[in-house]
């Protein structure tokens, strides 16, 4: 410790700027670089023992052939990325597509007139079906159930059912997660509307649907990076996608590495958006204010 | 003239009875202020006047021809005519200030964008908030905050204005500056029915105090009347307590 009274305690106090004890700088600095030295120091040394643990079990060198040979990535790859942009086209039309779905059920369930009972009750049952079914399930139903029933002007693309059971399936949660934004809204919010003579419409357009997508953008992103994942599933339906493509690669020369690229090709994709998320996540927490970090 | 005219009006929550056939008639550019223990029913009436709450028997009348209280009455033409600021502001947290105010000008009462953006920063120089404009509300004092949701209901160019406990929620030191913004609409001549804990104040600002006791107006009167001179006991025995 220093004395109190040193100059620099007189000219902090003369001025506006902040004033700390010289001794806690110094012990400040010395725990940051001691922090970092044991992060880097626990890290490498874990590192070290995975990797000496896996390469000394029996079947490393079989394993390391099969699923990590670089000729046999290096000759996979490129399909396996022509194949991955299916993927990701799935993706961006089944996205917007979820959200609208989403929040036009999320908001139905909300309605309180009588006459949209009907409407209520279809948008329950709806969410009901469609979280209790497995995806994979309603994508086999619908990609192989419609077209086989030869229905006048409806598409028979596989591929289009399978876009169309994404969003269904993923509809029914995010219609959930948008009900729970808009029930994390204060009801003062919606009084405080009303009375300015704003319609209910009005009121959910301009103060309660806004608020409530801010709040509940951290678990939407979430859903996202699940259905960039699931889109895999549509495999099943035989468009090929980057599943398929790896899988028809495996067939023809047994080796696995090819599963082993698409999946580092879907961990490229999600990993900004998680790391999108998370700093959403982290600044919602930072704004609730002090006490949060503790 | 008669702005609001309270007649015989009922209100329960449950089995708690909290307005037992209230009366209040309220003149134009009057300014009357309720006062009353917390629970005897000063907001239930205000939020009943405007429509947010509707009664279980009796009648409100705006201005001698609109009924708030008939069963199809249009509430959003009554809450176009009647402003409120409720204690704990509401204002809108993803609007900037001037976006909060212009909201209602812009979507119910269809002026153009310019027009309403006007207005609106007229109003806010006019109560000290003209560099508050493009700031978002958490960024501003509880004063401030509160001081702007009194601009936003006045953007809509209200006959008649509700203040329900605006300073409740405020720190004491700046409590002042609400109740300036208050007494600057009182010059106006704005039509005022205000709920409040401020006795002081309510002396000061009031044309006219209502004690509210027991779901009923048990006593009113000039402020002193009321505070000078109050007939009814339980008057006293409130006036007593609130002072400490």
């Amino acid at each position: 410790m220093t004395e109190p009274g040193g100059a620099s305690v007189v000219a902090a106090r003369a001025g506006s700027t902040p004033y700390v004890d010289p001794a806690r700088v110094r012990y400040r600095q010395r725990k940051a670089w001691r922090d970092a030295a044991i992060g880097i120091v626990s890290l490498l040394v874990t590192v070290a023992v995975v990797a000496f643990i896996v390469v000394r079990t029996p079947g490393w060198a079989v394993v390391q052939e099969t699923f990590f040979s670089p000729e046999a990535f290096a000759e996979s790859f490129p399909g396996l990325i022509e194949a991955f942009w299916l993927n990701i086209r799935i993706f961006l039309i089944a996205e917007p597509l979820i959200l609208i779905v989403g929040l036009s059920v999320a908001l139905v369930r909300r309605l309180k007139r009588p006459i949209f009972l009907p409407l209520r009750i279809v948008a329950t049952i709806y969410v009901d079906v469609f979280r209790g079914v497995p995806t994979l399930l309603v994508i086999l139903l619908l990609g192989f159930g419609i077209p086989a029933l030869q229905l006048q002007g409806a598409p028979d693309s596989v591929l289009f059912w399978g876009v169309v059971a994404l969003v269904l399936s993923y509809g029914a949660y995010v219609a959930e997660v948008f009900r729970a934004g808009i029930d994390s809204v204060h009801p003062s919010q919606r009084m405080a509307a009303r009375s300015l003579g704003l319609s209910s419409w009005q009121t959910n357009r301009y103060v309660v649907v806004p608020q409530a997508v801010r709040n509940v953008t951290p678990p939407l992103l979430n859903d996202f990076i699940s259905l960039q994942k699931d889109t895999a599933l549509v495999s099943v339906l035989g468009p090929i996608e980057v599943l398929r493509r790896a899988q028809i690669d495996a067939s023809f020369t047994f080796n696995y590495t090819p599963y082993v690229a698409a999946a580092c090709l879907f961990i490229a994709l999600t990993i900004p958006m998680t790391r999108f998320a998370d700093w959403l996540q982290e600044r919602q927490r930072r704004r609730r204010g002090p006490g949060a970090s503790v | 003239m008669t702005v609001v005219q309270v007649e015989q009006v009922w209100k329960a929550f449950g089995q708690e009875s909290v307005l037992r056939g209230i009366d209040l008639e309220v003149g134009l550019h009057e300014v009357v202020v309720l006062i009353g223990a917390s629970g005897s029913g000063k907001s239930t009436l205000l939020r009943c006047i405007n429509g947010l709450e509707t009664v279980d028997a009796g009648r409100i009348l705006l201005d001698d021809d609109l009924d708030v209280t008939a069963f199809n009455t249009d509430l959003d033409a009554v809450r176009r005519r009647v402003g409120i600021v409720f204690q704990s502001y509401n204002l809108f947290p993803h609007m900037s200030v001037i976006d909060n105010i212009t909201l209602g000008p812009r979507k119910v009462l269809r002026l153009p964008a310019a027009e309403a953006q006007q207005r609106a920063r007229d109003l806010l120089g006019r109560f000290g908030l003209a560099d508050k404009a493009d700031e978002y509300p958490d960024r501003l004092s509880g004063g401030q905050q509160q001081r702007v949701a009194i601009v936003r209901a006045l953007a809509m160019q209200p006959e008649l204005m509700l203040f329900d406990e605006i300073t409740s929620a405020l720190d004491p030191l700046l409590v002042g500056e609400v109740l300036d913004a208050v007494r600057e609409l009182k010059s106006e001549g704005l039509t005022i029915v205000m709920a409040t804990h401020e006795m002081a104040f309510a002396r000061d600002v009031a044309d006219r105090v209502c004690f509210l006791d027991g779901g009923v107006v048990l006593e009113q009167g000039t402020p002193e009347e009321i505070f000078g001179e109050p007939r009814e006991r339980r008057t006293r025995e409130f006036l007593v307590r609130i002072r400490g």
